[in-house]
């Protein structure tokens, strides 16, 4: 689990099923597929009748553990290439959800919180989204001079993909941009950048 | 009152200057010799006349001028300035606040007339008269809280209060102090303030946060705050820190006198009667270090309040370049005698 000081950072619990839901919604990315595992793996066929699980194998992980969830014999579960199509599909899903649906988030922090922003989107409280984080600790960032986003930024110092400053990654997160501050690392004297660390591996 | 609008420049060539009235106007942030983060909320009162807090909103000498700098700001990055929908109520509270604050005490540049939902406001230092329909957005060429905050000094964030907190749903940030409204909208009042160092473990912001839930209408509180920027410059905002970082580094002991400014914060805050949201404003005064230096006290002061100020809020105000030759510049005034308590120049 991620502790940390960050004040603006969410708090990842564990996935636990809120057995008074009509339909469970769970994203998951990567190891967030073990989490997913962990909280399904003793449930009934009757509650996992109503469960849908959508799954980006393999993004953050060496690996798909898409064979395991299918053993779960949920409603539903289908694996995505790549986390933007899980996403897409996700939004389809939500537009047209109806009341009684959780939603669970597990995976790195970056993908929990874009599953989280898109929640936002269709007026899900940030506070009934169930999340749990596994896998890589890499940060997602958002450039805040020209707002472009890098993702699995694993290094406290990273050039910006899109304007090419190189930025320091502060440890304030957005949650409405499901992202990190990134802030200019040698605007006082170019060139000149702190030591970059491997600081979220 | 005869109040003299300046035309000069917060950017580029920098010709911002205070009067001699400017610099009686300023509001001098030290009551003692040392500082630390403390919950200094007291009741918005009407201050002493030639203050900044002789009136609830102040216009001083620079009102044009910085209204002009906060239209070149929203044009190169309209997102200082934003509302999430929910916020509409609030905006139009915002509107009257500030409406009935300015054409009460300024008269002479001000205008309101109300007949009804029908408002007419003449603006007459920046040469606008506007009808409009009080709650109808569409009458105005902007949303409400960008209407009338490009016609107030000062930025302005609107918080929402539910759940027990209070959440950063609305604002215009042109002028701030390192911190970014695109960033921290939509967040509660310990997320925005998560990167402040000391005071979460002082306990400050649950005090605060407490006082303010309960904050009643009609009685305003306020707060300085304070930080030092070079240059006068007014948006020192993180989105443009890779283009004014770099003056950290031009401060020597020969031009910090010039350079180095204090920049103040008063911050209010109000309890809005439709929305029960709260304004939260945080306007800015700017003065270099040469001109402190034209009053004795505040030139012991701000010299022994350097030298004492702990490390951590050194490193968070970015003073650690420049601090030491501020120092050595004011160390000139500094004759070792006692200061009287309290901010006044005397």
């Amino acid at each position: 689990m991620l502790v940390s000081g960050i004040k603006s950072r969410p708090v990842y619990g564990q996935l636990a099923l809120d057995l008074y839901a009509k339909r469970h919604l769970v994203a998951a990315e990567g190891e967030g597929a073990l989490a997913v595992l962990d909280c399904l793996r003793a449930v009934s066929a009757d509650v996992l009748s109503r469960v849908t699980i959508l799954y980006a194998g393999g993004a953050s992980a060496g690996q798909s553990h898409l064979d395991r969830l299918r053993t779960l014999n949920a409603d539903y579960c289908h694996q995505f290439p790549t986390i933007q199509t899980l996403l897409f599909r996700l939004n389809g899903v939500l537009t047209t959800a109806s009341m009684g649906t959780r939603l669970y988030a597990s995976g790195t922090e970056g993908f929990i919180g874009q599953v989280i922003q898109l929640g936002l989107s269709h007026g899900v409280d940030h506070h009934s989204i169930i999340t749990e984080h596994r896998g890589s600790l890499a940060r997602r960032v958002q450039c805040t001079h020209c707002k472009g986003i890098i993702e699995n930024v694993t290094t406290n110092v990273a050039t910006c993909a899109h304007c090419g400053v190189n930025l320091l990654v502060r440890d304030h997160y957005s949650r409405r941009l499901g992202a990190f501050m990134g802030v200019s690392a040698d605007a006082e004297e170019p060139g000149s950048l702190p030591a970059s660390e491997q600081m979220f591996p | 009152m005869g109040l003299v609008f300046k035309t000069e420049t917060f950017r580029d060539d920098f010709t911002f200057s205070n009067s001699s009235e400017g610099i009686r106007h300023f509001p001098f942030p030290f009551h003692e010799d040392t500082y630390m983060y403390a919950v200094n909320i007291e009741p918005h009162v009407k201050g002493p006349v030639g203050s900044a807090t002789e009136f609830a909103i102040d216009v001083d000498e620079h009102y044009v001028a910085e209204m002009e700098e906060r239209a070149l700001v929203l044009k190169e990055d309209p997102l200082r300035c934003q509302a999430l929908p929910h916020m509409m109520l609030a905006q139009w509270d915002l509107l009257e606040l500030l409406m009935t604050a300015m054409s009460q005490d300024y008269p002479e540049h001000f205008t309101l007339e109300r007949d009804g939902d029908r408002w007419h406001w003449i603006n007459r230092p920046l040469g606008i008269d506007q009808h409009f329909l009080f709650g109808d957005a569409a009458s105005l060429p902007y949303q409400p809280m960008e209407y009338i905050t490009r016609q107030c000094q000062g930025d302005f964030c609107l918080l929402d209060q539910r759940h027990n907190n209070l959440w950063m749903d609305a604002g215009i940030a042109t002028a701030q102090a390192d911190w970014s409204l695109d960033f921290d909208i939509g967040m509660s009042f310990m997320e925005w303030h998560g990167p402040v160092p000391l005071a979460h473990e002082l306990g400050v912001f649950d005090r605060a946060l407490k006082f303010l839930l309960n904050l009643q209408q009609g009685r305003p509180v306020r707060r300085l705050n304070w930080t030092m920027t070079i240059n006068p410059r007014m948006d020192t905002s993180p989105e443009k820190y890779h283009k004014w970082g770099m003056d950290r580094t031009t401060v020597t002991p020969e031009n910090a006198g010039e350079k180095v400014h204090l920049r103040v914060e008063l911050q209010g805050l109000w309890r809005l009667p439709r929305s029960n949201a709260i304004v939260f404003s945080i306007r800015g005064y700017l003065m270099s270090i040469a001109d402190i230096a034209t009053v004795p006290k505040w030139a012991r002061r701000l010299h022994r309040v350097l030298q004492t100020l702990p490390p951590e809020l050194v490193d968070y105000k970015g003073l650690t370049r420049f601090r030491e030759n501020a120092i050595a510049w004011l160390s000139h005034f500094d004759d070792g005698a006692p200061t009287s308590p309290g901010c006044g120049p005397e």
